[in-house]
């Protein structure tokens, strides 16, 4: 038993989908069918559904966290869930999918190795479930499912179920999805959530749970191009440390290797892996997401913010960046403002340079006319930083390829940013 | 021999501590003054076992917050002592007695001292003038929980307003706050119970004997079993019992029930935990007992 579970492996989802979808009642009824909701749990949604009057357990109401949430019948923010299989344990993060609440569904899908989008089947598509798909494929979730929900209400018709599967397919197609799936389900009643449907003879694909269970995630990260942003500098200054100089960190890219040539960005000092420390361990390579501490055989001057890379394969530092930017509050984002900007373990202060377009996430047209990002909208901008960055492409790494800005009067994040290129 | 991406591969244990590890030092980085607030349970030990992973071989650079309620079992004092002098850290300890008698907090008769517990912790990170203070929150535990932020903002008040958290993308952590403002961190926010007995028991670290099954004599109340002490005594027709018995929490010995339990061990405790039908705080904390929404109240107010 504590064997199996320390050699599980992780795998972190994002939801999509609004109250009508039935989003809550399949997050419900992923817990509920794995086993990780509890007794006192499951006491207190059914003694609120009965006190409502419902004549069915509201599995909803195991996800509605917050009391003024309850209140107003209404999701608003990413909430976290767990649950776990013999094999894989899950986060869900799980956001409203309201038209104001972009900017949650851009939270929950920073982290998510894949992206679940939900479809009410006798909808069909709707404008916020292409919206979705959008913001995953922008987020670069390099898999999507999508669930075509409520099957239970159209007679489990294959006929629906191929006509949205098909017009998805189509839409996908101007998207950077790499791997979708698209499965029929009825979440309150359970059909191919967990088990196999016994209404949907038709469909030979996976259950949503043995897609979730199954699906290869581990070479989604780049182990190529070696990318260590440096994160504090290990100084013991004690008697038994009294050389050891360390720089710690979580690899963002690549495999590093004791002996490897290495190369401190910005300085361009060179260097090699004298060794790798996990804890009290010395290891031989490190890869992403590990958090280990690096060391050097050279005394060269490395500290917080600075980036190893190899020789060969670095990121050029950069002060001008071209990105893509979810804005997160009230007041839009104009050209001229400033902004504090954090990359990596860097802090530096950014200027919009330009706005080049606002995106619409529904059509996808790019409005060129308007030179402001409002609130919960996307667009396309020039940055000119302070100091460099050491960047790559949002779509070559998601770790050194994005960023969020904040505002330096309030301290708050205002936005999310994905790298195109820099210069 | 070329290597596959299975080679590469991470366990769910060991993300969660690499998340995790990245969480202290970037705390430890950005903020002038951080602490850990410690309270002796063994979410609070396995965020010492993290931060003394994350920044190794040198000390852990900030201090370990206790707030002494007064009721605190001596099992965890003990281990609380033995931890703080193996790793060299500094102690400090808020005291609700003390902040009672110098009148910082007013106890009125009528509040918990779970709920005293917020005056004395506020009063000593303004005291102190801490900038961060690591919790050992997740967001498994409660609903309202699920929804925080690792970085969590507090006000001058110390409170927390769910509706103004952050947005928190990707591992971009913003500690930014304003004179008299604190951080709240939570670096365990993405374990779940069970995830944590198994990194106990994967790294046998010491946690405090009432975890484990033991002898107590135990009074039942509210279909809690507490443990008989000075402060609880039998009411009514209630009477003392022995039992053979384990807590899931530790906090305050008069709010804090034990469970039946013949689990010696961690390995045991996991495999009890795996087929619990019960969540840790439902079966055994009076303090959230009393409303459905006690937590986002308790949280709001400044809570850990």
């Amino acid at each position: 038993m504590a064997d199996e579970s320390t050699q599980m492996d992780l795998l972190r989802f994002a939801t999509a989908g609004s109250v009508d979808d039935g989003k809550s009642t399949l997050i419900g009824r992923l817990l509920l069918d794995s086993k990780s909701i509890f007794e006192d749990q499951l006491e207190s949604v059914e003694s609120t559904s009965k006190s409502k009057g419902y004549d069915y357990t509201d599995l909803a109401l195991l996800t509605d966290g917050l009391r003024s949430e309850r209140e107003q019948g209404i999701t608003i923010d990413v909430a976290y869930r767990y649950f776990a299989t013999p094999t894989r344990k899950f986060i869900i993060a799980d956001t409203p999918g309201h038209v104001q609440y972009t900017r949650n569904m851009v939270t929950g899908a920073s982290t998510a190795d894949l992206g679940l989008v939900l479809v009410d089947a006798r909808q069909g598509l709707t404008e916020q479930s292409r919206r979705h798909a959008v913001i995953l494929s922008l987020l670069r979730v390099p898999h999507l499912v999508l669930a075509v929900n409520k099957m239970d209400l159209v007679d489990f018709s294959e006929e629906t179920y191929e006509k949205i599967h098909t017009e998805f397919t189509q839409f996908a197609t101007k998207l950077n999805i790499p791997d979708l799936v698209v499965i029929p389900i009825s979440a309150l009643q359970g059909d191919n959530v967990v088990n196999r449907s016994e209404h949907m003879p038709w469909y030979a694909g996976p259950t949503l749970m043995h897609h979730l269970e199954h699906v290869h995630v581990a070479s989604d990260r780049d182990l190529v191009d070696v990318r260590f942003p440096v994160q504090y500098v290990v100084r013991p200054k004690s008697d038994a440390y009294h050389d050891y100089r360390g720089y710690a960190g979580q690899v963002a890219g690549g495999v590093i290797k004791a002996g490897d040539e290495v190369v401190v960005l910005p300085s361009g000092m060179t260097s090699r892996v004298q060794g790798i420390d996990l804890f009290d361990k010395e290891i031989d390579q490190a890869f992403p997401p590990m958090s280990v501490t690096v060391r050097l055989e050279d005394d060269v001057d490395v500290s917080r913010g600075d980036m190893i890379a190899r020789i060969k394969n670095a990121p050029a530092p950069s002060q001008d960046i071209d990105a893509m930017v979810c804005w997160m509050t009230n007041e839009p984002l104009r050209p001229r403002q400033k902004l504090a900007i954090k990359h990596t373990t860097r802090t530096a202060r950014a200027l919009v340079k330009d706005v080049q377009y606002r995106l619409d996430v529904n059509t996808l047209h790019r409005d060129q006319d308007t030179k402001e990002i409002g609130l919960n909208e996307i667009g396309r901008v020039q940055l000119r930083t302070t100091v460099p960055l050491l960047c790559d492409p949002y779509a070559q790494n998601r770790t050194t390829g994005s960023f969020i800005l904040i505002d330096e009067a309030t301290g708050v994040t205002v936005g999310a940013g994905m790298i195109n290129s820099a210069s | 021999m070329t290597q596959t991406h299975a080679d590469y591969r991470l366990s769910q244990l060991d993300q969660l501590e690499a998340e995790s590890i990245h969480i202290f030092r970037e705390v430890a980085a950005e903020f002038e003054k951080p602490v850990l607030m410690f309270s002796g349970g063994k979410d609070s030990i396995v965020m010492l076992r993290l931060a003394e992973k994350a920044f190794h071989p040198s000390r852990i650079p900030f201090p370990v917050l206790q707030v002494d309620n007064g009721f605190d079992f001596p099992e965890v004092l003990a281990c609380r002592d033995s931890w703080v002098n193996r790793l060299g850290v500094r102690l400090v300890v808020a005291s609700v007695d003390d902040d009672i008698a110098s009148g910082v907090i007013v106890d009125d008769g009528k509040t918990s001292r779970n709920r005293m517990q917020i005056g004395s912790l506020l009063n000593a990170i303004e005291v102190n003038g801490f900038t961060a203070a690591f919790g050992g929150g997740r967001r498994d535990e409660e609903k309202a929980r699920a929804k925080e932020r690792v970085y969590s903002h507090r006000d001058e008040f110390g409170q927390w307003d769910p509706k103004m958290q952050r947005p928190e993308l990707w591992s971009l952590y913003n500690g930014r706050i304003h004179e008299g403002e604190h951080m709240r961190i939570f670096p365990l926010s993405n374990w779940t119970e069970l995830d944590i007995w198994h990194y106990i028991d994967r790294e046998q670290v010491e946690i405090p004997s009432i975890y484990f099954s033991h002898q107590r004599d135990v009074i039942e109340r509210d279909g809690m079993l507490l443990s008989a002490s000075e402060a609880v005594q039998p009411r009514g027709s209630e009477t003392i019992q022995s039992r053979t018995v384990r807590f899931r929490t530790v906090g305050d010995m008069t709010l804090t029930g034990c469970v039946e339990s013949a689990a010696g061990t961690t390995a045991e405790i996991i495999d009890e935990i795996a087929i619990a039908r019960v969540t840790e705080r439902g079966a055994t904390r009076g303090d959230d007992r009393f409303s459905e929404a006690a937590m986002e109240d308790r949280k709001k107010e400044g809570y850990f």
